[in-house]
């Protein structure tokens, strides 16, 4: 292997999380993004519809737009991005090895940030049984085609989820010249944004098709049809079709997290983390949708910062994880962060970040620790499957040091 | 022309066949319905290098089997088929099955494998610590391996091209003109071939069609047998996986067959099948819910921490099963013609030793199968293999071309050099199964997500594009 690096900050993964980390922190200390990718930016690279930008950067741009401003960021103050390479695994406890073209070699940091992002779980992982035909994508392959390669896709589409990313992709379909014939989702609504759903029946005309899954896939060369299946009745429906989307159903890019061994949570699948992002491992912090999958770009983006205090206190004082652990109860899938010191540091934005798999209009949400409820409040936001919910970290206010592990829960 | 052998079938019998052939002066055309080599019943098979101990003792199947696992073995050395020697063992969940485990261990003796061992239940967990609880005891077959199926058939297929063996994809022969044996004209007394793309005329023929072999045997005349497509389905589980599954976990044969079994893959992965239905339909290779739902159950009972971990692929694979119990290898004097009919999935084993007993048939029939002496060395296949280095990880080789620096497929870490290669070798990819079969681009666990668009131009434009192949 080729000489070994060191530098003080290495930042794995070059989105949002990533760059604004490295755009934050490379004013007071060398910092190095590794991007896998030829070019930093992350998903919104290949996203090229508005809706980004607004909590972080104050102003809603394209997918692209945002991308790239994160990017002149990080290089603007003074972060070191080496794209096109690829951090492959681990050689010590902060060191890492490089796939490169310029040769393989060893970087070796005194904190290293995971910004390794979300990614779309396949049809092969959904387990959807049938044919295997061409024309079965997620919507990252799909953005990649059309807005990147300028890639013909089908005529008609079925995308299959009700997420956020799900019109994304219907956005990204119509602009391919492909029709969305159906949105398939195992929820009674096409979830996200009540103006998605207004949007989606009125100026998109999308047809949702709730409370069904997609059951089978049929066509031989191309995608011929698809099979919904109704969850109450068990009605079976045959949708003709030549493209399926997957869309949404997010899992994070977790494997270097996984193999450093790092306390992951069940829920999220990524890194058990504290308020000020820290994982279990001394000097090894992860930010962005690595954490919460999938929140939007700017909510990524600011985890990027919001780890900076951490990064330069474990630098100066080698600060480690501390808190309590936070547990989530269903409805609620997951919530991040993990652990919470209480009358510490609250987390970025004052916001536990969480995910519901049912709908609740009015939540009112609250914290129990040792069986006792020690926080509740009441948000004016709806708690809807498709999205992250926040809850506000105030909650928390009133728990114990010395107790127990914390419950957060949903009640109507 | 008129060939002197034409094969029908460019699996990994039919290449094995074509290669061992094209090694003498014979001219020999390899004709394939399906625009790749290896796209039929040999892609998708549980991938097992088999010692073959428990063949029923006495067939040809058994012979070709223990031959063939040398065969093999040695071939993929001087290639470069990825093979990892990882061993397997046979687990009984019951008294039952137990008391079966000494009856299988005489049988591998019978099939001249001796290297069986039975063992008890804390032997087991010690080598599968993650199996569920309730084993009772096991039998230990150390011999048993992983190979890399798609790379052994492009390799006895690249060899037998490399070797002067015509490769004629996408020619489905759809009717036969049996010829006499008369040589009173070029093409007169041949045997022709009528396909998709034209005539093709051979003195011998060589019926290497797997499904579709008891059809072919029929245009011949013959009614000898009926292929009965028999579907299996699988899971390949997340790399994240693959610790659990050390060596081959598997089930003790009962009189339903050979039943489930978990597998580490050459690739890093975990196989959990196949499941075994037979079907009238020879294309019918989608996967069903009632077969994930078998999977998934079995699963749970013998790994459930493995149900765990994300599913990475899905398939379902057609075995040629016909109706006796051993392979159908059969020379026709008159006709000039070899059925090699009945080859189930052993035969990614014996591919090797049954091309040896066809070339040994047709020397008795008078043909000169004897090599020649001008010989190309056989071809060094590039490296799918977990077990080995891959470019990725290989400093000499990044230095000397930075292609292999340019991760592009992320999950499987192929690289630009490896893509480009598999797009300009001797036998490149018909589309972009065929390129993930000579590359592992896309099998990952995100399933294109990522590199789907990057490598699909690739395909399309027949090399690497500047902005994938990097600034390498």
């Amino acid at each position: 292997m080729a000489e070994d690096r060191h530098v003080a900050v290495l930042v794995v993964g070059g989105g949002p999380s990533g760059l604004a980390c490295a755009a934050s922190l490379a004013g007071s200390c060398e910092v190095l993004v590794v991007e896998r990718e030829q070019r930093a930016g992350g998903i919104p690279r290949h996203s090229d519809h508005t809706g980004y930008g607004l909590r972080d950067r104050r102003r809603l741009m394209r997918g692209p737009a945002y991308a790239e401003a994160w990017r002149t960021a990080a290089l603007d103050a003074g972060a070191e991005l080496l794209e096109g390479a690829m951090v492959t695994g681990w050689t010590g406890d902060r060191e890492v090895s490089v796939t490169s073209p310029a040769g393989r070699f060893r970087v070796g940091a005194d904190a290293v940030v995971l910004a390794t992002g979300v990614r779309e779980r396949p049809r092969s992982a959904r387990r959807i049984p049938g044919d295997r035909p061409d024309g079965v994508l997620t919507t990252g392959q799909l953005q990649n085609l059309v807005h990147l390669r300028h890639h013909e896709v089908g005529h008609a589409a079925v995308v299959v989820g009700g997420e956020l990313v799900s019109w994304s992709a219907v956005l990204t379909l119509r602009e391919a010249g492909c029709r969305t014939v159906a949105m398939v989702t195992p929820y009674a609504k096409a979830e996200a944004y009540a103006l998605f759903r207004w949007a989606g029946r009125a100026a998109l005309r999308v047809p949702v098709v709730g409370h069904s899954d997609v059951v089978r896939i049929e066509g031989r060369v191309r995608v011929r049809s698809v099979v919904v299946r109704d969850r109450a009745t068990g009605v079976e429906t045959t949708v003709a079709c030549d493209t399926v989307v997957t869309t949404g159903d997010w899992i994070p890019d977790h494997e270097l997290a996984r193999s450093r061994g790092l306390e992951l949570d069940p829920g999220t699948r990524g890194p058990a983390v504290d308020a000020a992002l820290r994982t279990d491992a001394p000097g090894v912090f992860a930010v962005g949708n690595l954490l919460h999958p999938a929140d939007t770009a700017d909510v990524a983006a600011l985890d990027g910062a919001h780890v900076v205090a951490a990064v330069r206190d474990w630098l100066d004082r080698g600060g480690t994880r501390r808190g309590v652990r936070i547990a989530a109860e269903p409805p609620l899938r997951w919530v991040s962060p993990q652990y919470v010191e209480p009358g510490g540091e609250p987390p970025a934005r004052e916001r536990l970040l969480s995910w519901t798999d049912t709908l609740v209009r009015r939540p009112v949400v609250e914290a129990l620790q040792d069986g006792r409820v020690v926080g509740r409040c009441r948000t004016w936001w709806p708690a809807a499957p498709g999205r992250v919910f926040r809850i506000p970290s105030g909650i928390l206010d009133d728990v114990d040091a010395t107790r127990g592990e914390v419950t957060v829960r949903l009640r109507s | 022309m008129t060939y002197d052998v034409a094969v029908i079938g460019a699996g990994i019998v039919g290449s094995a066949i074509a290669r061992g052939l094209a090694g003498s002066e014979l001219s020999v055309a390899l004709v394939e319905a399906r625009s790749d080599v290896g796209d039929g019943t040999s892609k998708a098979n549980t991938a097992i290098l088999h010692t073959g101990f428990d063949a029923s003792p006495g067939t040809l199947e058994s012979r070709l089997v223990a031959r063939g696992y040398h065969l093999l073995g040695e071939y993929a050395e001087a290639t470069g088929i990825p093979v990892e020697r990882t061993g397997a063992v046979l687990v009984a969940w019951n008294d039952e099955e137990l008391a079966v485990l000494p009856g299988l261990k005489e049988k591998a003796e019978a099939n001249g494998y001796h290297a069986c061992a039975i063992v008890d239940a804390d032997e087991v967990y010690g080598l599968v610590p993650a199996l569920a609880p309730g084993a009772r005891g096991g039998l230990r077959v150390p011999g048993e391996a992983i190979i890399c199926t798609w790379t052994t058939n492009l390799a006895l297929a690249t060899d037998a091209r490399r070797r002067g063996a015509a490769l004629l994809t996408d020619h489905r022969v759809e009717s036969v003109t049996v010829g006499d044996g008369s040589r009173a004209a070029v093409t007169e007394g041949a045997t022709v071939l009528h396909t998709t793309r034209g005539d093709i005329a051979a003195t011998w023929v060589v019926n290497a069609a797997g499904l579709g072999a008891d059809q072919l045997d029929a245009a011949f005349g013959h009614r000898r047998f009926t292929v009965t497509p028999r579907r299996g389905e699988l899971f390949v589980f997340d790399k994240l996986a693959r610790p659990m599954v050390p060596l081959i976990v598997l089930p003790v044969p009962s009189s339903r067959g050979k039943g489930v079994l978990v597998s580490p893959t050459i690739y890093g992965n975990v196989m959990l099948g196949p499941t075994a239905e037979d079907l009238t339909d020879r294309t019918a290779t989608g996967t069903s819910e009632a077969g994930f739902e078998f999977l998934w159950e079995k699963g749970r009972a013998l790994m459930p921490q493995l149900l765990e971990e994300e599913v990475t692929a899905s398939y379902a694979g057609l075995r040629a099963a016909i109706d006796r119990p051993d392979y159908l290898v059969d020379l026709d004097p008159e006709q000039r013609y070899v059925l090699v009919g009945g080859i189930r999935s052993t035969g990614l084993t014996s591919g090797m030793a049954v091309a040896e007993h066809v070339l040994e048939l047709l020397t008795e029939a008078g043909l000169d199968c004897s090599p020649r002496a001008d010989l190309p060395p056989p071809p060094r296949m590039p490296n799918l293999g977990e077990a080995g280095i891959r470019p990725y990880q290989d400093d000499a080789r990044i230095a000397a071309d930075p292609a292999y620096g340019t991760v592009v497929c992320f999950c499987e870490r192929v690289t630009a050099g490896e893509i480009r290669d598999a797009l300009a070798s001797n036998l490149p990819p018909a589309d972009l199964d065929g390129l993930r079969r000579r590359t592992r681009a896309m099998n990952g666990r995100c399933q294109g997500f990522y590199c789907g668009a990057a490598v699909t131009a690739c395909l399309e434009q027949g090399a690497v594009p500047e902005e994938v192949a990097g600034r390498g």
